[in-house]
This record gives C-alpha cells, sequence and structure tokens, in this order.
C-alpha cells in the first residue's frame, strides 16, 4: 500500500506531446479514475506509471521511491489489461501464479494466495481451464485474480471493462468497487466513460489534450465543473449549453439568449457582475428542467418545442428546440408531453453553471 | 459450403476438386507404380500387345531391394536426415532471435534491417553457389556435411526470420508488458510467454526449413561429389542415371522412399503448419 505522486509528468512522441505537466498525488488506499476522451493522454500516463513508456521529463513517485528509472518488475505494481492478457497457454492457475513463481515464491505461498484470490472472485471450479473456455467475464475475474494475488502496492486499470457486454460492465463495477474496498489497496484506472469514473472512483480526474482539466471528489466535479469541458463530459445525458448575453436591468441581472430571457437572483447577479455586458456560456444540466404549468413567477422559465421524446421508464428525455437552439430535459415519467408540443421549461437558478466564452473556465 | 441443387454442387465443387486431387497425385503415382513394376515391363515398347502403362499385373519389390542393397541409398538417406536437422536448428535459433528482435524490440534501422534480410531470401541459388563455392573451397570444407550444414542457413535463417517476425507482430504486445510487469525479465517473456504461444510460428518454420533442405538440389551438387557423402536429391539423380542409362525403377523407389519422411512430418504437423502460415492468436 502506498501513495503515487506524478510531479510535472511530461510525455512527448517526436512531435506530439501526448501529456503535458500532470500534476497528481494519489493518496494511501485511494481509488483514484483518470477519465477523458480518447487521445487525452490518460493511458499514457498511466503506462508511464507502470514503466511501460519512458518519461520525457517529470518525477513518478510510488510510496517513498523514485521509479522514474526502474523497470515495470521493480515497481511493485500490478496491471489489468483492456484484452485482459491472458497468457492462452496457461491454465487459469499458471496465469494467477505467473507473478509469484517469477518472483520465486514457495509454492505453498503461491497456491495458498492463488486459491484465496479466487475464492475473492469465485472462480475456484475454474483454475484448470485455459483462458479460451472461459467467457469475457471470467477472463476478466482471472486477469483481476492475476492482480490481486500479488499484493501489490498499487494497481493499475486500464479500461478494464470496456470489452464487455452493457449488463455484465454494470456487475464488474461493482464488484471491483467490493473489491478494492475490501483490499485498499491503492488503484489508479483509465477510462473514457464517465459513468464507470463517477461510480468508482473516490477521487476522478478529468483529462484532455494531454491536460488535467480538474480533480476532485465525483459529485464536486458533477455539481461545480471548473470548465465547460468538464461539466460537457460528466453527466448523461450531456449538460445543454447555450450562449447568452448578460445585461443589467434596472440593478437585476438578466441573461438573454435566443429563446431565453433569464431574470437571475440577486446573488447569482453579483458572481456574474464582472462580465455585464458580455457573452457568456450558460450551462443546464437536462435533470435541473422540469415542465411548468403556465407561467413561473420568478421569471426563471422560457419557452420550448418538444422535437422528440424519449421514454426511458425511469424518466422521459424531451429534446426540446429553444429558439434556434436544442436542448434536453429530464424530467419526470408522469409528464404527459407529445412531439411538437409547446411547453415552458422552469429552472432552479441554483443549478445553472456560468463559463467564460473564451476561457471556458467556470464563473 | 456451396448450396443449392445438388448438381451444382457437384459442377463447381466434387468435380474440379477431383480433378485437382488427380493432377496433383498422378506424379506420386507413377512413382509408386514404376518402382514396383518388373523391368520386363518397365522397357516393353507403347505398341506391344497387352501393355498397360497405369498399372502392374506383377509388383515386384526387386526395385526396392536393389536401391537398398545395391546402392548408397541408406547412407545418403542418413547424410540429408542429419544436415536437414542440423541446419534447421541453427535457422530456427537464429530466425526465433532475429524475428523476435525485428518484431519487438525499437533499434534504428529496424525496418531496412527485416527488408534487408527479406532480399537476401530472394537472390536465386542459382547464383549464390559460385561466391559460395570460392568460400567453401577457402575453408576446406568441400566434400563434407558442413558444407551444406552452412550454406542452406542462407536462405532459411531469412525465411525463419520472416515468418517468426510476422507470428510475433500477430500477439498481443499487452501479453508480454503483462509478463514484464508480473515479474519477468524480457529474456523470461520471451521464453515463459512468447515462445510458448509461438509454438504454431516455431513449427511451420522448422518444417519449412527442414522440407527446404531435404529437398534441396543445386548446393548439393556442387558442394559434394564423392558418392557416400552425397545426399538423396543428389545421390539417386547422379548414382542411378549412368551416361544415357536410367534405372527407372530404382530411381522412382529412391524418389518413393526420398519423400516419405516429408510427407510423414507434414501429415503430423499439418495443423499447426497453417494455423502457423495464417498467423491465429486466440488469447
Amino acid at each position: 500500500m502506498a501513495r503515487v505522486v506524478i510531479r510535472n509528468l511530461n510525455k512527448s512522441y517526436n512531435e506530439v506531446h501526448a501529456v503535458k505537466g500532470v500534476n497528481l498525488e494519489i493518496r494511501d488506499r485511494e481509488f483514484m479514475v483518470l477519465v477523458g476522451p480518447s487521445g487525452c493522454g490518460k493511458t499514457t500516463t498511466l503506462r508511464m506509471v507502470a514503466g511501460l513508456e519512458s518519461i520525457t521529463s517529470g518525477d513518478i513517485v510510488i510510496g517513498e521511491t523514485v521509479v522514474n528509472e526502474l523497470p515495470p518488475m521493480d515497481r511493485d505494481i500490478a496491471m489489468v489489461f483492456q484484452n485482459y492478457a491472458l497468457y492462452p497457454h496457461m491454465s487459469v492457475y499458471d496465469n494467477m501464479a505467473f507473478g509469484l513463481k517469477m518472483r520465486k515464491f514457495a509454492r505453498p505461498e503461491i497456491d495458498r494466495r492463488v486459491r484465496e484470490a479466487a475464492d475473492i472472485l469465485g472462480i475456484e471450479n475454474l483454475l484448470n481451464r485455459k483462458p479460451r473456455q472461459l467467457s469475457g467475464g471470467q477472463r476478466q475475474r482471472v486477469a483481476l485474480g492475476r492482480a490481486i494475488v500479488r499484493h501489490p502496492q498499487v494497481f493499475l486499470f486500464d479500461e478494464p471493462l470496456s470489452n464487455l457486454d452493457a449488463k455484465l460492465r454494470v456487475q464488474m463495477r461493482v464488484e471491483l468497487k467490493k473489491i478494492h474496498d475490501r483490499l485498499g489497496t491503492t488503484a489508479i484506472y483509465v477510462t473514457h466513460d464517465q459513468i464507470e469514473a463517477m461510480t468508482l472512483g473516490d477521487r476522478v480526474v478529468v483529462m484532455k489534450d494531454g491536460v488535467v482539466q480538474q480533480v476532485g471528489e465525483p459529485l464536486d466535479l458533477y455539481n461545480e465543473p471548473a470548465n465547460r469541458f468538464v461539466a460537457g463530459f460528466l453527466g448523461s445525458p450531456a449538460m445543454n449549453f447555450a450562449t447568452v448575453a448578460l445585461t443589467d436591468v434596472a440593478g437585476a441581472t438578466h441573461a438573454l439568449g435566443e429563446g431565453l430571457q433569464l431574470a437571475l437572483p440577486p446573488q447569482i447577479g453579483e458572481r456574474l457582475r464582472s462580465h455585464i455586458g458580455q457573452q457568456v456560456t450558460l450551462g443546464i444540466r437536462p435533470e435541473d428542467l422540469r415542465v411548468e404549468s403556465g407561467e413561473a413567477a420568478n421569471g426563471l422559465s422560457f419557452g420550448a418545442v418538444v422535437e422528440v421524446v424519449e421514454r426511458l421508464g425511469s424518466e422521459i428525455l424531451l429534446d426540446v428546440k429553444v429558439g434556434s437552439g436544442t436542448m434536453v430535459a429530464a424530467v419526470e415519467p408522469t409528464v404527459q408531453a407529445k412531439v411538437r408540443d409547446h411547453l415552458r421549461l422552469a429552472l432552479n437558478p441554483e443549478r445553472l453553471h456560468f463559463f467564460d466564452c473564451r476561457s471556458e473556465a467556470a464563473i | 459450403m456451396i448450396e443449392g441443387a445438388k448438381w451444382r454442387r457437384w459442377v463447381y465443387f466434387y468435380i474440379p476438386l477431383g480433378i485437382f486431387i488427380v493432377w496433383l497425385l498422378f506424379p506420386f503415382y507413377w512413382m509408386l507404380v514404376t518402382s514396383v513394376r518388373p523391368d520386363r515391363e518397365l522397357y516393353r515398347p507403347w505398341m506391344a500387345p497387352n501393355y498397360a502403362p497405369f498399372w502392374t499385373t506383377h509388383p515386384t519389390l526387386v526395385h526396392i531391394i536393389d536401391l537398398l542393397t545395391q546402392t548408397l541409398f541408406i547412407r545418403w538417406m542418413a547424410n540429408t536426415l542429419f544436415i536437414a536437422i542440423v541446419s534447421t536448428l541453427i535457422s530456427l535459433f537464429c530466425g526465433l532471435l532475429a524475428g523476435y528482435a525485428l518484431s519487438r524490440l525499437k533499434f534504428p534501422f529496424a525496418g531496412m534491417l527485416g527488408t534487408g534480410i527479406f532480399i537476401t531470401y530472394l537472390v536465386p541459388q542459382t547464383l549464390l553457389f559460385i561466391p559460395l563455392a570460392n568460400i567453401i573451397r577457402n575453408f576446406n570444407l568441400g566434400d563434407t556435411p558442413w558444407a551444406l550444414i552452412l550454406t542452406y542457413p542462407t536462405f532459411l535463417i531469412p525465411f525463419c526470420t520472416w515468418l517468426l517476425m510476422g507470428y510475433f507482430k500477430a500477439i498481443p504486445r499487452e501479453l508480454e508488458e503483462c509478463a514484464r510487469i508480473d515479474g519477468a525479465t524480457r529474456w523470461k517473456a520471451m521464453l515463459y510467454v512468447i515462445f510458448p504461444i509461438a509454438v504454431p510460428g516455431i513449427l511451420s518454420a522448422g518444417i519449412f526449413a527442414f522440407t527446404l533442405s531435404w529437398n534441396e538440389f543445386i548446393y548439393a551438387l556442387v558442394f559434394l561429389s564423392s558418392a557416400h557423402e552425397k545426399t538423396v536429391s543428389v545421390g539417386v539423380t547422379s548414382e542411378l542415371v549412368r551416361g544415357d542409362v536410367f534405372y527407372w525403377g530404382q530411381l522412382m523407389a529412391g524418389a518413393l522412399l526420398g519423400s516419405i519422411p516429408v510427407a510423414f512430418i507434414y501429415s503430423f504437423f499439418v495443423e499447426y503448419y497453417v494455423a502457423g502460415l495464417t498467423g491465429s492468436v486466440k488469447g
């Protein structure tokens, strides 16, 4: 068990600067998730921690040791790969025992650890099988088992669930969480799936173009995104964005956009004071919109035309046209709405997000 | 499989396949029939009555017995086997390491080197034997098995390297990365993970190399001169054709017996061989 510190980490391949000045501290026993779109540098960062990629500049510290130059085998880490990377010619037992054999553990100790891990993962009855005789979920478990038996200081996960079907993915996600709670090993987990990031991570790192955008607990990122990218990346369906102009009408701040005319409460107006007279990006999460019957009293509603109705059972997603733009509203399943209906959507001013149009940073 | 009416299956599948099989196997059949045909039938003119070119009613083993007792055929077989096995082992060893290095290690000019090796494979042996003959003479290796054992790898190593390089490339990189995180050095990862997975590729490279050296003719003809050093391919054709006299029965018996080891190896490893050439690794 150990903390991992990444200091000013850079990686360049010839012309491409893939990872730019990443600084992170992963605390002992923490489950840290790196999330971002493909090509954002998250996997490269993980592979540098593993020692599979060389570091262009910066430091990686595992425990108390700077591991920049250490080969993977000396870093005391275990890694689970996206395609499982099970050794096809070895039985499940041998797959799990391989790391221990390489490290010259005594036979009884190897046996004890393999059986213990198999017990945790519920794969005792598969120990004699070959990987090709296993289903996707079982292979995933074996790959996990191979990491667990080593009792490493840090687990590294490289999109381990993305080859599974949707249902199994949810199941394994829960299982991973349980295993981490039980073992308490520091873990770094890379994924492009924001739901995995939100559900698994103690903290989440959002990356884009090799740069860390924001680090924090999942709900903090969700509720207080540092910039427009983080706001749009986390949450499904994604946050709605609209460009609005902020104006001062008789001491009250108004946000005016296409089809939008919102009178903002004073405390929010105060926050936006420096941007009065400018264009900003307004962000509204779909679940923060509700269908209002009649005119809302506080002036925080707008008219919309329904374009698509998606009934998901637990909620309804309404794709609506506001002015010339579109928005998505996630509303209660009891709402009766049909295509081409004219609605009024009301919003909660506390839950509005504003971003600078140029820097895209939250205001 | 071809679908539809029965006649379609016959016209598009069974009949063409049948023609193809007959076409392929007829020389072997001819070899077999000739080797058991008595001399009085062999040298009978076409026009003679009761002439039956495609079978014999009086099969005899006399040619085979003559071949084994009156000639050095057994010695030639032993020579060929020794030379083929040793040169195959040398080529496989070099090919394995070179193929691994070219497919996995990053070093300057790796791509050029790979292409260069392939080009050496394309140089025809009929040109290469002239300079090689000079080298063999300088090292005083003429008329010894080592003349062939050391020259066969000139075309076997490029072949093995290329076949194995392709095979290693098909093995997911993660397997090796995982082994290295698991505590294996690159050498151990290669030995315990990559090579065992590459067994089909290694076997097919080995079989092919063995076949190439077994069937090799021009180097054997040039570098070996005394009868008891010869290989089967040269021994049979040079010792059983004297001037314009062809000992057809013994020639064919020699060809038949000489092709048995290769046929034997192929029939055992055909599945590995196909897997090796089509390069399939399932995780």
